[in-house]
Parts: structure tokens; C-alpha cells; sequence
């Protein structure tokens, strides 16, 4: 089985020294690429019944904007320069669900840059970065 | 509510801060409001509070239409209050949820957000009464008549989400107006004029009560207890219910004419913080005083069947804990109905199993936290004022822990502000069942929603609470005689969901699936 890179990227135009490296990653090596952005969202969360009610149309206006404005320019741009890239746009806690990406679509590297919280708030709320070291099967490239 | 009318007639003559009151109030804004409001509130009252004698105590009609539907649902769909906790549990903490369905509704969410329009002020004040008036086995009726209503809510919710409408723009609407109009045409042609008058009337005590006990009942108890934490009858609120009234109606109103859905987003977060604090202390004060639980324990059950010195006996004090029980967690009132429907599932049934755990977190713990306080801390006393019931709680927790008033202050605000914002969501919804959306019928019941609050705070002579009991009450009688029609619906559901779990026929996802 051929190897999948999986490239988290935050925001638009963030992440753009791990995208860099992932591109150069996956073209020196032939690799297609996964570009993936991950939508905060918890199912534990405590809602309005008017934000229930509306949650529905919300999501796939997140989703939407998230293609339109994160992973889509970027995607464009990496199939232009001849590299294999596709987008996943998902809902959920990031670290647990660049986990959950990398296995449906049998990811052999993550990469991912460093995410630029503070010291003090990385060890108060743990950071996506140390959690997905944690949890992943397979290794992960933190680009600086 | 009977009790809190002869015990708001009984403050004018005893009560020394509320006799004040009048005193000096009564020719004040809030006696003038008080004034003109009365005589409709009485009315209402008596025709859906209409009873008849059974021991000496006059029993509304209203509650044993309440109970009877209960024991039927736990009977009809056999016991399913119980067999089915764990697997709602499962389904609550996302077994079964698709992880393809991350970002929409989840049965946690629907649930929590249920929940936050119910708990609140019948957990704390509702059952301070309950006590005083029926003695400690008003607890004992009080759970039974929340693990019936379990069974009720079951019903309710799988309706709800069955039966709710789904927009082409992606939005849900659901609820009681939706399953019968819908749910009994489906049944019948002859029905289906029935259903949409039952739908029509649902709707009408819908708005109703949202402006009663969704709304004035919460803003005049929160009034009472800052009027009671700032000094009593000293206290610069006293005669100023309307001030506060403004205050909060622009808070509200902030919210759902201003949009500004932050406030709410903040309350919503900050409720269930409360309510675990709430529960925490309550744990604490039981576990302090360990010692005196078994005797409340046995006081709760020897109360429930030989009562002393309550009016009515036996009767009387099952009477003061299903009133309650059926006051908190609303279970065949048929407003959670309308919470529970935006759930994204794809068997309605499922969330009638997660809405399980309303009543039950509700009646069963939250209700059961607060009465064990009460009693082991031996605050409850017979001869209290009926319409202190959140002043009683407090000085049961008080007693404990001396700054907790304080925190119980916050909390019964915060409580009363999330359940106007669910109240106000419910009665919008039964609002626009009736008139049709459009901007300036959105407005006017905003409005109104609002002057209410002014209204609620301002009248402190019972009026208030009785009109609020009397509407949500009253939403009972066509909710429950719809669903009676609508149960070998919800029996096929359950019947078919059940056997493709038993036969492990549901996709179990996440941690539970690795798990195997």
C-alpha cells in the first residue's frame, strides 16, 4: 500500500511552514497528500434550544466556509503544482479527530505545525499538538 | 397550587415583611398591576385546578390526569422507566452516534438543553414546600411520581422527534402542536379534526404558560430571594418588583430580540455549573451528617404511609409529592417535546430513551438532594409560609454552610434566566403554530414575553402563581388525550428498535466498537 501524508492545517493562511513541508515531503517522495482542518466541536457541549434548532444549517455553513476559505485554496494550489492533494473538512475535538482522518484514509504521517499557545495555556489545557503525539499510531512530523 | 394561594392570602395577615408590604405598596405600581390582574388569574385557576374531595383534601383533577397517564405509559410499554436507563445511558454518551453526524445535535445536547428549562426553581423552592406541607414521605411520592414520569416523557419525545417538521433551510421544528395535528390525521380522517384542535389548544396554554410559570413565576422568586438575601422587608427592592422586572426583561430581551444569543450562550454554560455546585453541596451536607440518613431515610418511607399531623393523611402528603414532582420536571406537560425534537437521529425512539434521564436527574436526584437536606437538617416546619419555599432551602442550606444563601441567590437567578430563555423558546414556537412566522409576529410575542416579566416580578400577592401553574398545567389535558390515540405509533417504534438491539443489530461506533 502506497503511503498518505495528512497535513493539519488551524486557519486560513496558518500553517503554512507545515503545509510546506508536507508538500515537499509528499513530492519528493511521490506521496498523495491529505490536507485537513478540524471544526472545534464537542457533543458535550451546553446549548440554546434556539442553537439546536438551527445547529443543522450551521454545520454545513462551517463546512463550507471551512473548504471555501482553509483547505480548498490550499488544495488548489498543491494540485497545481502536480502533487496528488485532497481536502477533509471535519467536526470534533482536533486532536481525537486528525486521529480518527488518519485512519479511515490509512494515513502513514501526520504533520502538523506547532500550535502558537503559550506555555502556561498548553500545560493548563494540553495542546493539540502534545495530544496527537500522544494518541496517533503512526508517526507525527511537528514542523516548527 | 392551593397552598401558595391560602399561604400568599395568609402573608397579608402573619407574614411580618410581606404584611409590611402592602402597607406602604398599595397604592405603588406593583399593587395596581397585582390589582388588575387578579381576578383573570383566578379564574383560570379555578377551572384547571377544578377538583374534587378525596380525604378531606381537594384533589385537582389535573394531577391525577397526570399520574393515571404516567402508571398507563410505565405499564403499556412495560417498565421501560427501568429497562431502559442503561441503554439510554449508552446512547447519551454517543455509543451509537455516527461519528459522519460530528457538529449536528447530539442526545447529550437535546438533553441538556431539556434539562436546563427544568431544573430550576420547583428543584429548589417546589420541594421545600413539598416537605413543609406533607412531611418527609412527600419525598418518598415525590421520586415515584418522577420515575413515572420517566415513562411520560419516553412517550412525549419520541413524538417529538418523530413527527417534527424539518425546513428546506436545515432548521427542525417539533413538539406536541406537530405530533397531533400530524401524528392523529395520520390515524384517521375522523382524528385528524380532533388533532389539530387538540394542536391548536396545546399551543394556546403553550403561550400561555410560557408566559406564566416559564416566565412570572420565575421572575417573581428570583425577585423574592434577592428581596430576602438584601435585608427582608428593609431591603431597598421591597416595593421595587418592577424595577427588577425591567432590568431583567432587558436582559432578556437583549436575547431574543437583540440576538445577542452570547448572553444566553453564557447562561447556558453557566447553568450547569450551578446545578452540579447545588448538588455537590447538597452531597456534602448529607454526607456531614451522615449519621441522622438513616432515620431521614426511614422518616421518608414511614411518612409516606402513616403521616402525622398532615392535612388529609395519606392522601395528603402523596398529594404534595406528585404536585411537586409534576410541577418540576413537567413530564406530560409536553414542553420538553419541543426541546428534545432537534436532536439528529434517525430513530425517533432513541431520544425517547435519552429523555429518560430528564426526569430522573430532575425528580429523582436533584429533588431527592434537596428534600434529604431539608429534612436531615430539620429546617422544614409544618407552619411555614408556602410562598417562601426558596427562602426555606436556603436556610436548610444555610444552616450548613453559612455562605451558601449567597450562592444559592445566584444560582436561583441564573435558573430562572435559562428557564425564561427555554420558556420563551417554547412559547415562540407554539406562537408561530398559531399565527404563522413572520417579523412582526416574532416581535409582538417577544414583546409580550417581556412585559410579563415586568408583570411577574411586580405581583407578590399569589396571583401570579396560580395563573402560572394553571397555564402549563392545562397543556397537560390535550397533550395527553392526543397521545393516548398516538401510542401503538410510539409502541411500534419501540417494539422494532428494541429487537434490533437486543439482537445487536444497532452499528455501535467509537470506543464502545473498539471495545467490542
Amino acid at each position: 500500500m502506497s503511503r498518505v501524508l495528512l497535513v493539519g492545517v488551524d486557519c486560513s493562511g496558518c500553517s503554512q511552514r507545515a503545509l510546506a513541508y508536507a508538500a515537499q515531503a509528499a513530492e519528493n517522495a511521490g506521496l498523495q497528500l491529505i490536507v485537513a482542518h478540524v471544526i472545534q466541536w464537542s457533543p458535550f457541549s451546553f446549548n440554546t434550544p434556539q442553537e439546536n434548532e438551527e445547529r443543522h444549517k450551521r454545520r454545513e455553513a462551517e463546512l463550507e466556509r471551512a473548504h471555501q476559505e482553509i483547505v480548498d485554496p490550499e488544495v488548489t494550489q498543491l494540485r497545481e503544482n502536480g502533487l496528488d492533494a485532497r481536502g477533509v473538512v471535519r467536526h470534533g475535538h482536533p486532536a481525537e479527530t486528525l486521529k480518527a482522518i488518519a485512519d479511515e484514509f490509512g494515513v502513514t504521517d501526520i504533520i502538523i505545525g506547532k500550535t502558537g499557545s503559550s506555555r502556561i495555556r498548553a500545560q493548563l489545557f494540553g495542546s493539540v499538538t502534545n495530544s496527537l503525539v500522544q494518541i496517533s499510531e503512526v508517526p507525527v512530523t511537528v514542523v516548527p | 397550587m392551593s397552598q401558595f394561594r391560602a399561604g400568599c392570602r395568609r402573608i397579608l395577615a402573619a407574614a411580618p415583611w410581606c404584611a409590611a408590604l402592602p402597607a406602604h405598596a398599595a397604592d405603588s405600581l406593583d399593587a395596581r398591576i397585582d390589582e388588575a390582574v387578579r381576578p383573570f388569574a383566578d379564574a383560570v385557576y379555578g377551572f384547571v385546578f377544578a377538583g374534587f374531595p378525596v380525604a378531606g383534601v381537594d384533589i385537582p383533577f389535573v394531577l391525577v390526569w397526570l399520574i393515571f397517564a404516567a402508571t398507563l405509559f410505565t405499564l403499556y410499554f412495560g417498565f421501560i422507566n427501568l429497562r431502559a436507563l442503561r441503554h439510554g445511558f449508552q446512547l447519551v454518551r454517543g455509543d451509537y452516534s455516527d461519528p459522519t453526524a460530528a457538529g449536528e445535535v447530539t442526545h447529550f445536547q437535546a438533553l441538556a438543553t431539556a434539562l436546563s428549562g427544568t431544573v430550576g426553581l420547583g428543584n429548589i423552592a417546589g420541594v421545600a414546600v413539598a416537605v413543609s406541607l406533607g412531611g418527609p414521605g412527600a419525598t418518598f411520592w415525590m421520586i415515584l411520581a418522577g420515575l413515572l414520569g420517566m415513562s411520560s416523557k419516553f412517550v412525549e419525545c419520541t413524538l417529538g422527534v418523530k413527527y417534527r417538521n424539518e425546513y428546506t433551510d436545515g432548521t427542525v421544528s417539533g413538539g406536541p402542536m406537530y405530533y397531533l395535528s400530524k401524528g392523529l390525521a395520520e390515524r384517521s380522517d375522523r382524528l385528524k379534526t380532533l388533532g389539530r384542535v387538540l394542536a391548536v389548544l396545546f399551543a394556546v396554554f403553550c403561550v400561555g404558560g410560557s408566559f406564566g410559570g416559564g416566565n412570572m413565576f420565575q421572575a417573581n422568586q428570583s425577585y423574592m430571594q434577592l428581596v430576602a438575601v438584601t435585608g427582608g422587608e428593609q431591603s431597598w427592592l421591597v416595593g421595587r418588583g418592577w424595577l427588577f422586572g425591567v432590568v431583567v426583561a432587558s436582559l432578556v430581551g437583549l436575547v431574543v430580540i437583540g440576538g445577542i444569543q452570547g448572553i444566553a450562550r453564557v447562561t447556558s454554560k453557566i447553568v450547569p455549573f450551578m446545578a452540579v455546585i447545588y448538588v455537590l453541596a447538597g452531597l456534602a451536607i448529607i454526607a456531614a451528617n451522615a449519621p441522622a440518613v438513616p432515620a431521614a431515610l426511614a422518616a421518608i418511607v414511614s411518612g409516606a404511609f402513616s403521616p402525622e399531623g398532615v392535612a388529609g393523611g395519606v392522601v395528603g402528603v402523596l398529594f404534595q409529592g406528585f404536585k411537586r414532582a409534576a410541577f418540576s420536571n413537567e413530564a406530560g406537560i409536553g414542553s420538553a417535546a419541543i426541546a428534545h425534537s432537534a436532536v439528529r437521529t434517525g430513530r425517533p425512539v432513541t431520544e425517547g430513551l435519552v429523555a429518560l434521564y430528564e426526569p430522573f436527574v430532575d425528580t429523582v436526584v436533584v429533588c431527592t438532594i434537596t428534600a434529604l437536606v431539608i429534612i436531615i437538617t430539620g429546617t422544614w416546619n409544618p407552619s411555614v409560609d408556602p410562598s417562601q419555599g426558596v427562602a426555606l432551602t436556603s436556610a436548610a442550606f444555610g444552616s450548613s454552610i453559612s455562605w451558601f444563601p449567597w450562592v444559592l441567590t445566584v444560582a436561583v437567578v441564573l435558573f430562572a434566566f435559562s428557564t425564561m430563555i427555554s420558556w420563551s423558546y417554547y412559547g415562540l414556537k407554539a406562537w408561530t403554530y398559531l399565527f404563522g412566522e413572520s417579523v412582526v409576529s416574532d416581535a409582538l410575542y417577544k414583546i409580550l414575553f417581556l412585559v410579563f416579566i415586568v408583570i411577574g416580578s411586580s405581583m407578590q400577592l399569589g396571583a401570579v402563581i396560580d395563573f402560572s401553574d394553571a397555564m402549563i398545567f392545562a397543556m397537560a389535558f390535550p397533550n395527553i388525550l392526543g397521545i393516548y390515540f398516538l401510542l401503538p405509533v410510539v409502541k411500534k417504534e419501540l417494539n422494532d428498535y428494541w429487537s434490533d438491539y437486543r439482537a445487536g443489530r444497532l452499528q455501535k461506533f467509537g470506543r464502545a466498537a473498539n471495545r467490542g
